[in-house]
């Protein structure tokens, strides 16, 4: 049994592969415990989606440097939210239907760009579907630096993100900045989903932001064991995930989805199970 | 380090002073329109301090949108809202009291939770509430009565009870003026009476209080003061002048019940319409 723990351990990918699963689990499902209780599950879908146009001309212009993805990812995440926002105030029209609208539009640019190059084509299978035993050291920091900010900002504000998910009028009476709290937890989610997206990739991303988050909302009726329990949930589902992937030979961003899948399934049970008795 | 000392006192903004000799509200030729809807048509009233004051009107009458205005969370197309000297914007003393279907009550928050976060305006930016903050609030918990359900989750509150947690975060913002969207409907006689108590209760602590709602009955027998409104103010003083037939009329139209109460002279009144929520 503790070979079966141990063996994979003696590869410094699978060894970085962990690390990085454990981090982005803790990080996307703190945020995510937001984008659940303000129902911005499609919104979260569609920021990971817009990313790739951004990954692509990083690839084009860095050469492959994770760095440069890095931040042409971070900087095309954070025009799709203000893009979303500007469309549906300006045009008038539903916020869906406005996320529709840029998401599918953005994601159409990144893999028009990437057909023009055909060696991309493995290339894009690892946008769309994550390469986490691809994660460097190099990667592992940017990770580390930014998964720390995230947690630092959702801690410092905690107060004024609670207020204003619960409350936005009260939160307009007590005077907060509203509207620069709002783009600051937008930019939070945005770089989680940036930091993240060699872990599971842009088509599951918003499952590591909404299935973890989920399962600890059927748990737990307070908000900070909410965020603990989902970042549990999250970072065990990536471990366990990954040595699924290494064992069973599935695809790892598929192996930590389904994992957390299946601990969303358990908490439903033991829910109803709980509510039976 | 002074200066991280000095930002982690300081609220996110400084509230106006209160000049104690102009009326607690003040408010003067207000409009307010939406793209080409007039919700609030050249209304002009003044409040006394710890006034309890009833608005009545029909749905989409432009209650929850006075409140608002009053509140300082939404801009008037034309007019002034004065608040102790100054304009709503400055000051954290304005508490607005939600509708209760308004709200998410599967938010993993407690009572307490929700009653702190009346405390967080005067809290410092990265600051964690005290023992002192926390004991302020058991306080608020305890003059409305919900001390003993502090822990619970609020989606097992009453409605009563989650009007009375409302009140309580208004007590702990330290709210001089408080504005109650629709608190009595859909509670029943027992919890419409505690909250009337503890408006007397608000009303002896000098608390300014605007409550919209549905039963003009209620409106004439518990408050100070009652306003007709319909976009523009039908009145605005002692029940016996304003709820007479002819306004009331104008008011409702056709969504009128009267009964004349042939007892004391007065009408007894029920507004037909729904017990719904109105515009934004």
């Amino acid at each position: 049994m503790i070979d079966v723990i141990v063996s994979p351990l003696n590869y410094a990918f699978m060894v970085r592969g962990l690390l990085a699963a454990l981090m982005v689990g803790v990080v996307c499902a703190t945020v995510g415990t937001y984008v659940v209780l303000r129902g911005m599950a499609f919104f979260g879908d569609a920021l990971a989606h817009s990313i790739l146009p951004g990954i692509a001309v990083g690839y084009l212009v860095g050469g492959g440097a994770q760095a440069s993805l890095f931040w042409w990812g971070l900087v095309t995440a954070v025009v799709a939210s203000i893009g979303i926002g500007t469309i549906s105030r300006g045009a008038k029209i539903r916020e869906d239907t406005a996320i529709g609208i840029v998401f599918a539009g953005m994601f159409a640019t990144g893999i028009a760009l990437i057909s023009t190059v055909r060696s991309y084509t493995v290339d894009l299978t690892h946008f769309l579907f994550g390469d986490i035993l691809g994660v460097s050291t190099a990667d592992l920091r940017l990770i580390l630096i930014f998964g720390a900010l995230i947690i630092a900002a959702v801690i410092l504000f905690y107060k004024e993100f609670l207020v204003l998910s619960f409350d936005p009028l009260l939160a307009d009476t007590l005077r907060l900045p509203s509207r620069l709290l709002e783009y600051l937890l937008l930019t939070l989610i945005a770089v989680a989903i940036v930091v993240s997206l060699q872990t599971v990739g842009v088509a599951l991303m918003v499952a590591m932001l909404v299935t973890p988050a989920a399962a600890a909302y059927l748990l737990t009726r307070r908000l900070p064991v909410m965020m603990l329990l989902a970042a549990l949930i999250a970072s065990l589902s990536g471990l366990i995930g990954l040595y699924i992937s290494y064992y069973a030979s599935v695809a790892s961003g598929a192996a930590i989805v389904l994992t957390c899948t299946f601990f969303f399934a358990l908490a439903w049970m033991l829910r109803t199970l709980q509510r039976a008795l | 380090m002074t200066i991280l000392e000095n930002l982690r006192k300081r609220p996110f903004s400084r509230p106006a002073e209160h000049e104690p000799d102009r009326p607690v509200l003040e408010v003067s030729h207000l409009n307010v329109r939406y793209d080409h809807v007039t919700a609030l048509e050249d209304v002009s009233f003044q409040l006394e301090r710890g006034e309890r004051v009833a608005v009545v009107g029909p749905n989409g009458a432009g209650k929850s949108t006075l409140f608002k205005v009053i509140a300082g969370v939404l801009q008037p197309s034309s007019g002034e809202v004065n608040i102790s000297g100054h304009v709503p914007g400055g000051h954290i003393c304005i508490a607005y009291l939600p509708q209760r279907s308004n709200v998410d009550w599967t938010f993993p928050v407690s009572v307490a939770d929700v009653v702190m976060m009346g405390r967080i305006g005067k809290l410092g930016v990265f600051r964690w509430p005290k023992s002192s903050d926390w004991n302020y609030v058991h306080q608020c918990l305890e003059d409305v009565g919900l001390q003993p359900l502090a822990k619970r989750q609020i989606s097992e509150l009453s409605g009563g009870q989650q009007q009375r947690m409302f009140i309580a975060r208004a007590l702990a913002q330290e709210a001089e003026v408080m504005l109650m969207d629709e608190p009595l409907s859909g509670l029943d006689v027992h919890s419409q009476e505690d909250i009337y108590t503890i408006l007397g209760e608000l009303h002896r602590r000098s608390v300014t209080v605007m409550v919209a709602t549905h039963d003009l009955d209620q409106a004439a027998t518990h408050f100070d003061r009652v306003m007709l409104l319909n976009h523009r103010l039908l009145g605005f003083g002692q029940p016996g002048e304003v709820f007479t037939t002819e306004r009331l009329v104008t008011a409702y139209g056709g969504h009128l019940r009267l009964v004349e109460n042939g007892e004391s002279g007065l009408l007894a009144l029920g507004d037909t319409c729904c017990d719904e929520g109105e515009e934004p």
